[in-house]
């Protein structure tokens, strides 16, 4: 009896999840959708906490609070401009867990003598792998992100032999685990061998393909999870676990359709690697014009739109309240200022909205990239802001660059073009930006917060 | 249920298209919420946490499952709360003269 009962409570939690992601989707409904699907959360654990089996209560609660206290400390003390690294963090705990528990179900069977039956081998495997992928990858693009390691591309010679090696290492070692599940020494090692390839997966993979493999960081801990669903034949688990798989696989392809590369060519691309950095630095060169933020107040002065281009330079710089204060400025000047925002600016999806909207930037302000490139001619001065391969002209024109192709914003189209920039070096590509020496493109070097505020300054002054 | 391979990948197909069907067409703005939301889901590997440390014997599964329960619950509760906070920057924008 109390088992069909938690097998409906099962079911209206799984609907909450599915009501709660939908609603999530939409700006008017988000907040109410984060709230359904942390019920539909709620309803899943209680009701498995009636399953019978489940008995240790001392160890859940325990475990239960030192896990919310640690996830509450770091949602509430987490600075917007981290979040990357927050959400890299929290997939890679998700996929800890999924191979946690996966090793512990193979263990049991260990332990009692009995070989797991059915696709519950299979499962075992996939979830361990998957989940310990997760995991280290995770941890690499978080320190990647946080900066505690070289956030560009680390390649070496040989590089994807290597990978695919372990890759058939891995395959094979997940056949044996199938054949034989009580061989433990091969399943641990399988653990390993996943634990390093989520390593190597991530460490080739330079700053600006970040997003992507957030993106997909997120795809795979959802998969893992709903692996381990299939291990303890729970639906629950593999409901919500393939929900996150599908969501994960299509932010994935969002952001790899505007980079305009395929998936394959972001993970195995070594885009931005050392060797190719040589013969594309030796692109377009010229002078570029530097300029300073009077200059700037004196165009402003004149501009009636303005389109400012945000990108990861922002974020570094936590520039966002000044780029608003700014925005501020300009508005009451009687300017036009709108945003343009390239989907893979900064690093994860939905990187600069968040920002912008920390510093209470009207999100009807921020306009895509498809919205804002035909006013791009009409507009007087484009402000563009540590964005760089994003405003790339190459793309549109040059067939031997590596960026060609990729949808950027148009920013050479409007009468003047700022850019604020901490030096000349080429972005994390190593790709030279002919934008920088166009004749309208004026050139401002320094921090971007410090900047911000320099020209705001020069604008008031200019006014008075 | 689970136990038949038939049913099980039913469920996993028909809840791939479900994911996929409810998250198309969400504007760029709403894309880290729904990462970092969907990011919190994926954290449901806590019910499995919660059978691997429930059982009534003490032994390598519990401890194993102890630490995957605290690793899914810093997911869940960290995934929903930061999402819920940048939610909430997004919401009191229209309120602005």
């Amino acid at each position: 009896m109390i088992d069909h009962l938690i097998q409906y409570a099962y079911l209206v939690g799984a609907v909450l999840l599915i009501l709660g992601m939908r609603a999530l989707g939409s700006p008017k409904t988000a907040v109410r959708g984060n709230l359904i699907a942390s019920l539909g959360m709620l309803v899943l654990v209680v009701a498995t906490l009636f399953l019978q089996g489940v008995v240790d209560y001392p160890v859940i609660i325990a475990g239960v609070l030192l896990g919310s206290a640690i996830g509450a400390f770091l949602a509430l003390r987490i600075q917007m401009t981290a979040m990357p690294q927050m959400v890299a963090l929290l997939n890679g705990f998700g996929g800890g867990a999924s191979t946690l528990v996966a090793s512990g179900e193979l263990f049991g069977y260990a332990r009692a003598g009995t070989f797991p039956e059915g696709i519950v081998p299979y499962a075992i495997v996939a979830g361990a792998l998957i989940g310990a992928v997760t995991f280290t990858g995770s941890i690499v693009a978080f320190a990647k992100l946080q900066e505690l390691m070289r956030g560009a591309a680390i390649t070496y010679p040989l590089q994807k032999v290597i990978n695919g090696l372990i890759a058939i290492a891995v395959l094979a070692l997940c056949a044996a685990v199938v054949i034989d599940p009580h061989a433990l020494p091969l399943y641990l090692t399988l653990v390993g061998i996943s634990l390093v390839l989520g390593v190597l997966l991530v460490i080739p993979i330079g700053g600006a393909d970040m997003p992507v493999v957030i993106s997909l960081l997120n795809s795979y801990s959802g998969l893992a999870a709903c692996a381990t669903g299939f291990v303890l034949g729970n639906s629950a688990l593999v409901i919500g676990g393939s929900l996150v798989g599908a969501s994960g696989i299509i932010l994935t392809k969002i952001m790899c359709d505007a980079m305009n590369r395929s998936l394959t060519n972001v993970l195995f691309g070594a885009f931005g690697a050392v060797e190719e950095a040589g013969p594309a630095a030796s692109g377009p060169q010229g002078t570029a014009k530097g300029y300073t933020p009077e200059d700037a107040a004196v165009i402003f002065a004149n501009a009636r739109r303005v389109i400012i281009v945000p990108g990861y330079g922002m974020a570094v710089a936590q520039a966002q309240h000044a780029v608003r204060e700014l925005s501020d400025v300009l508005g009451e000047a009687g300017i036009d200022v709108k945003f343009a925002i390239h989907p893979v600016a900064g690093r994860m999806p939905g990187h600069m909205n968040v920002l912008l909207a920390e510093a209470d930037v009207p999100y009807d302000k921020l306009v895509e990239m498809d919205d804002i490139n035909p006013e791009f001619p009409e507009a007087d001065v484009a402000l563009v802001l540590g964005a760089n391969d994003v405003v790339n002209p190459m793309a549109r024109t040059e067939k031997s660059s590596p960026i060609y192709g990729m949808p950027i914003l148009d920013v050479d189209r409007a009468t003047y073009v700022f850019v604020i920039k901490r030096s000349m070096n080429p972005g994390f590509a190593g790709i030279q930006n002919p934008l920088f020496f166009n004749d309208n493109t004026m050139m401002i070097f320094g921090d971007a917060k410090k900047t911000v505020l320099q020209i705001i300054e020069a604008v008031r002054n200019f006014a008075s | 249920m689970l136990d038949d391979p038939v049913v099980a990948l039913t469920i996993l197909t028909l809840s791939l298209f479900v994911g996929f069907e409810v998250i198309s067409k969400v504007p760029p703005l709403l894309h880290t919420p729904l990462m970092s939301g969907s990011n919190a889901i994926s954290g449901i590997t806590i019910v499995g946490a919660l059978l691997a440390a429930g059982g009534s014997d003490r032994n390598l599964s519990t401890v194993l499952g102890f630490i995957a329960i605290v690793f899914a619950t810093i997911n869940v509760v960290g995934g929903f709360l930061v999402t819920n906070r940048m939610l909430a920057m997004f919401k009191k924008k229209p309120d602005k003269p």
